[in-house]
């Protein structure tokens, strides 16, 4: 390698790319709990185990969910598994949770959600009166996000094969707007905006297990979005290029799937972020990027320069949408990378998470 | 938010920023060593390299509690862990340190418990409620971490709790410091002083590297202003023709630094003949054990330890990145072979790890992202 420190330098990160854009390959032999942490261990097994073995158009964008034709009509189909730990937190449950996680990939996709399938793994010994305030506060969720849960599964494995209770819910929803939704459609001068301070669901469960001897008055931010979603796409019809919920991974991994599929370079101001004094105090203590930190009711939406405005007129006369903020711009260079500029006044990149800062938060 | 943010104020940082570039001399470059990975993580974090002028260089050093431990402690541990009725207990950032036959992680997808703690108290605490295993802390870090492993140790004597001991991997900063200062292939301007390490070892103990190295240090805090200023401390020194210990973190490290914290670790602990450090290699009286008088808490009396020694994989330059040689962008396997995921040296792996820091906020040409950032 020749030429000035800057120019090796240089070559060595274009060594890096080169690498990380080959095909995904696990190298581990078992499953460890990173490939949970929705970050990038997640995604190296989704490319490189499920999609090489299921492999098929609807299946290879990989959104939150597939859209698939049946007839003349586009449907939006969805699943998704809970484990989150403890069952019971501030602000909801496993339940709202679950229906709500699968409102909201029905959502974000651009469709109206209509019926949701519940399957429930229960832990011999799990008390009956759990279960019902699960099942009450689905019930609750799924009037609210007017769904219907149509059908279910039960099964039950022996005590200490599970963790009390898990649900699974799948969902499909109807694409009736002509909007064309996609985590590849950002182009360079979109705007980027969150529709809410983030990483409260995640700072309330770490806290909710009660190992770290942090109180914070907080509650998780679990709400079905579709009905931000179709105020936002009424005011602005075609300037919404793609938006996604962010859970697992946080704001940063989305950012970061944006950035990778549309080719583009993702700008965003530290400052402009919403993050709740609590949620930063946490985070500060704990060494996490609040970025990072899963939502289980707040959106990253991109839309067109143009749309900017209206778009986020709209996000905040909505009652889940008050505290939208644009957090930042869609520019061309340097493709595939998540750049932040800091609060103190610095520039650094923002890469897909790695490891699992937060285990079973959903 | 207070004690943040006025640390982290960017109309601050540019003042300091040209009041650093006004006492570089022209034409001469300076290269400063922050020995501690808190300040690696900060640095790169917040972008603190976008106020420094290029004739500036900040090389990082060895003060990353992860980073220094050796793949053969990490298979003790393992083998510990594997013993029947024991539960392993650890800090986060050590479940992913590769060792020669894999991490915690790794043994944990296969069977052995080993939990994550965020203290040692923590650790007592499961061997209350577990009365029947035998619960082992894997003991990291320098000063700043030995005295909660100490008062835990001490914890547990008193309340008798018999089925709780360490595996005792702390070691101390000065030895590490004049290890790299002795080392011929680098010639320093400058360091940043550790700020947590001094909390409890005070500022003396550095004052030999000014007075018989000549070299200016100052003890600094965790904030990005903290670091701009420390730096600023240094480049006012070498203007004046001073080598000195300055504190720049005040408000937290006293000068003689915390004496009952010190006496609770000599209390429990005494220096080791030598250590093996990763990259450094074995460095003489750099390490505690266990005392005798704790022995019935001390893994390495319990168990039979292997105390094998794992070479370093040959393509890890882990050693020239902790000595500050390299920087982590010139080892052959940064960021291709040896990434956060898929660490083969340790310095990849901890937050705190030069080349984690470097890879997770710094891979990308700082002109495209000022270009980009404008």
């Amino acid at each position: 390698m020749t030429g000035t420190r800057e120019d090796r330098e240089e070559q060595v990160l274009e060594r890096i790319d080169r690498v990380r854009a080959r095909r995904a390959r696990v190298k581990e032999e078992h499953i460890t709990m990173a490939h949970g942490s929705g970050g990038k261990a997640t995604q190296t097994l989704i490319e490189a185990v499920f999609l090489d073995a299921f492999r098929n158009p609807a299946l290879e964008p990989l959104e939150d969910s597939a859209v698939v034709e049946v007839g003349t009509e586009r449907l939006a189909l969805t699943t998704d598994s809970y484990v989150v730990s403890p069952i019971f937190f501030p602000g909801g449950d496993i339940g709202d949770l679950a229906v709500n996680g699968t409102v909201n990939d029905l959502s974000v996709s651009g469709a109206r959600p209509l019926y949701l399938s519940a399957g429930f793994v229960l832990e011999e010994g799990f008390p009956v009166a759990d279960l019902r305030r699960v099942t009450a506060s689905m019930a609750r969720a799924a009037a609210t996000a007017g769904v219907g849960v149509v059908t279910g599964d039960t099964k039950v494995v022996q005590r200490g094969k599970a963790d009390g209770c898990y649900v699974t819910t799948a969902g499909v929803g109807l694409l009736d707007r002509p909007a064309r939704l996609g985590v590849a459609h950002a182009r360079p001068g979109d705007t980027v905006i969150v529709s809410g301070p983030i990483g409260e669901h995640g700072v309330t469960i770490m806290l909710a297990r009660g190992e770290l001897d942090i109180e914070a008055d907080l509650i998780s931010d679990t709400a079905p979005l579709n009905g931000l979603v179709a105020t936002l796409l009424d005011a602005c019809p075609g300037g919404v290029r793609c938006m996604r919920d962010a859970t697992r991974g946080g704001v940063a991994t989305i950012l970061n799937e944006i950035a990778r599929a549309s080719g583009v370079a993702v700008v965003v101001d530290e400052d402009a972020v919403p993050v709740r004094p609590a949620v930063r105090g946490a985070c500060e203590l704990l060494g996490i990027d609040p970025l990072y930190v899963a939502c289980e009711g707040r959106m990253v939406v991109v839309v067109d320069g143009p749309s900017a405005g209206a778009a986020l007129d709209a996000l905040r006369g909505h009652p889940l949408g008050g505290e939208a903020e644009i957090v930042g711009r869609v520019r061309d260079d340097p493709p595939g990378l998540v750049l932040l500029r800091t609060t103190f006044g610095g520039t650094r990149i923002v890469d897909m998470l790695v490891g699992d800062p937060l285990p079973r938060i959903c | 938010m207070r004690f943040v943010d006025e640390y982290r104020d960017a109309d601050k940082a540019r003042a300091l920023s040209a009041r650093i570039a006004e006492l570089c001399e022209p034409g001469r470059s300076y290269k400063f060593m922050e020995v501690c990975g808190g300040h690696t993580h900060t640095i790169y974090k917040h972008g603190l390299e976008d106020y420094l002028p290029e004739s500036i260089t900040l090389v990082h050093g060895p003060g990353c509690p992860v980073c220094v431990i050796p793949m053969g402690r990490v298979d003790d541990a393992i083998h510990i862990a594997g013993q029947p009725d024991v539960l392993m207990t650890s800090f986060g950032d050590m479940m992913r340190v590769p060792g020669g036959r894999g991490s915690f992680f790794d043994s944990t997808a296969q069977g052995a418990d080993i939990r994550m703690v965020y203290s040692p108290l923590d650790a007592l605490k499961i061997a209350r409620r577990e009365p029947d295993r035998q619960v082992v802390f894997m003991a990291i870090g320098f000063e700043t971490t030995a005295p909660s492993t100490a008062m835990t140790v001490l914890r547990a004597a008193a309340e008798g709790v018999t089925n709780f001991s360490i595996f005792c991997n702390h070691v101390t900063i000065i030895p590490a410091i004049k290890a790299i200062l002795d080392s011929p292939d680098l010639r320093l301007d400058g360091f940043i002083g550790p700020g947590h390490v001094s909390t409890v070892i005070g500022c003396r103990p550095y004052e030999f590297i000014a007075r018989e190295y000549g070299k200016p240090l100052v003890v600094a805090g965790f904030e990005p202003l903290d670091i701009l200023q420390s730096i600023y401390l240094l480049l006012r020194q070498l203007a004046e023709g001073r080598s000195e210990v300055e504190n720049q973190y005040s408000r937290v490290v006293p000068w003689e630094g915390n004496p009952k914290a010190l006496r609770v670790i000599s209390e429990v602990m005494e220096l080791r003949p030598y250590f093996e450090w990763r990259g450094l290699g074995f460095i003489s009286h750099s390490a505690l054990r266990v005392r005798p008088k704790y022995a019935a808490h001390d893994a390495e009396q319990i168990f039979e330890i292997p105390g094998g020694r794992v070479a370093d994989p040959k393509a890890c330059q882990c050693g020239e990145v902790l000595k500050g040689v390299l920087k982590p962008w010139e080892c052959k396997v940064f960021g291709t072979a040896c990434t956060p995921e898929t660490p083969i040296g340790t310095c990849m792996v901890s937050s705190e790890g030069a080349c984690a820091a470097y890879y997770n906020f710094g891979r990308f040409s700082r002109k495209r992202v000022r270009e980009a950032t404008r």
